[in-house]
């Protein structure tokens, strides 16, 4: 959450349920996001700018992938 | 200006005739990567010249000067020379450009040279790295194959070099700077150092290009390059060379906006400029070879621009994306499209987008899904706008 709230351009605080196009995160600043997010979790999140958007649209769509590749890889 | 002569090394054939060919056939040039060492790479496809035997076409001890895109722009200099017929004797050659666009030079070199220094610890790196490794290396050794000593000199604006290239030999040649040139584009860079570069993107296609499907998936890298052989209509005709078509306008502009995703009123200025430069008004063009990348950002704008500057028409257009079959490479895209525009017209078939599937309702223009198309047309625009907003189009006319 907190790597996200750090793309958002928006002055209040993020919520889950926020869509990430209205915290004004552009297709280049949610491709840094998921470089941090990897580096963060050691995790790969194949995601291509292509169709992000239908993939993750809100923030609570992105932590809950983080969360299923996180135990994933903790799985194995 | 008349276009005399033209020569293309591709991914979909290694002659101009064998990638018209191609074009028409809907081959596709797209497949897994073997130049470059993959196991590192999530990139798995691009559009490589596979086939290409450069010691078919230099000797050894000339080929050592020469970087793979210096290579790609002296065959299909070779060619187009040879084609149009014309005599470079010490009277013109004085008198004719050289100008060849390419987005970065010589990047297998340079990946070469760099994983050398950086992974094998080389203390020194091959005397020739620099020159082989600048970006007016194409254009200097086509000066040099060729004894072309007029103006001479790259141009890089990304991935509208090529068609830069192409329209200021267009203007030179207008003006009377010159009497003839050789002019087009060249890329090599199938490099593992920028393959990662361009995946780190995210816009690359993991399957194939399929530009303005609703299931596209991005760009899917390429390379190669194209050439063709300028002088005016009048030198033309009166040497009795066969004209393979006519540029007749050149329309540049920049977004002046953002450093990746394109802008639509950007694009539509150039398309807008260079159709007024060639006097042509909207309904009587016919063709256009799109810059068509397959990514989500370009063809919405792309055809949110054909629409701005073609109205009602825009409907009646044919628009084809031939980087579907041949990659993008970047800065010799311009050259090869320019290319495919002028052998449409000429054989009166619109080259087609494969691997479309889906309609966009947002790309909802007639892109000549997967198989070409018999046509006849008498106009077109070749459209490119490169990363940071620059953009470039250039219009023909059939002869």
């Amino acid at each position: 959450m907190a790597i996200i709230a750090a793309k958002s351009k928006r002055d209040r605080p993020v919520q889950s349920s926020d869509w990430l196009d209205e915290l004004g995160i552009e297709s280049l600043e949610a491709v840094e996001m998921i470089f941090e997010l990897e580096d963060r979790f050691g995790i790969e999140i194949p995601v291509n700018a292509n169709n992000a958007e239908e993939v993750f649209k809100t923030v609570s769509d992105v932590v809950r992938l983080v969360e299923e590749l996180v135990a994933a890889k903790d799985a194995t | 200006m008349a276009v005399t002569g033209w020569g293309v090394v591709s991914p979909i054939g290694l002659d101009a005739p064998a990638y018209w060919s191609g074009l028409v056939a809907g081959r596709c040039g797209i497949g897994p990567i073997s130049i470059a060492p993959n196991e590192r790479l999530r990139q798995k496809i691009a559009a490589e010249i596979k086939d290409f035997d450069p010691l078919v076409h230099f000797a050894p001890d000339r080929l050592k000067f020469l970087d793979r895109v210096s290579q790609l722009a002296v065959v299909a200099a070779q060619e187009a020379i040879a084609g149009s017929g014309l005599v470079l004797d010490d009277e013109l050659r004085p008198h004719t450009a050289c100008i060849i666009g390419s987005g970065a030079g010589g990047q297998i070199t340079q990946d070469e040279v760099f994983r050398q220094f950086y992974e094998e610890k080389a203390n020194r790196v091959p005397p020739l790295t620099i020159p082989k490794m600048m970006v007016s290396g194409p254009a200097s050794h086509v000066s040099m194959h060729f004894g072309l000593e007029g103006p001479a000199y790259a141009v890089a604006s990304a991935c509208a070099s090529a068609t830069h290239a192409i329209g200021q030999a267009f203007h030179m040649l207008r003006s009377g700077a010159v009497r003839c040139a050789v002019a087009g584009g060249a890329e090599a860079g199938i490099t593992l150092g920028s393959l990662k570069g361009w995946e780190a993107m995210r816009i690359m296609a993991p399957d194939t290009c399929r530009p303005f499907s609703k299931d596209r998936l991005g760009m899917v890298l390429g390379e190669g390059a194209a050439v063709v052989v300028l002088e005016s209509f009048d030198d033309a005709v009166r040497r009795g060379a066969e004209i393979l078509g006519e540029i007749v306008g050149f329309g540049m502009s920049a977004d002046a906006r953002d450093l990746i995703s394109p802008d639509d009123v950007g694009m539509a200025r150039a398309m807008t400029a260079a159709l007024g430069d060639g006097r042509l008004a909207v309904e009587n063009v016919q063709y256009v070879n799109a810059h068509g990348t397959g990514t989500a950002a370009n063809d919405i704008a792309e055809t949110s621009a054909l629409k701005r500057v073609f109205g009602e028409h825009a409907r009646s257009l044919a628009i084809s994306s031939t980087k579907s079959m041949v990659g993008h490479s970047l800065g010799a895209a311009g050259a090869l499209e320019l290319v495919a525009t002028l052998m449409a017209l000429r054989a009166g078939v619109a080259p087609p987008t494969i691997g479309y599937r889906e309609p966009d309702p947002l790309c909802d223009l007639d892109v000549v899904p997967n198989v070409a198309r018999s046509l006849a047309m008498n106009a077109a625009i070749s459209n490119s706008f490169g990363f940071g907003g620059l953009n470039a189009v250039l219009a023909v006319k059939r002869v």
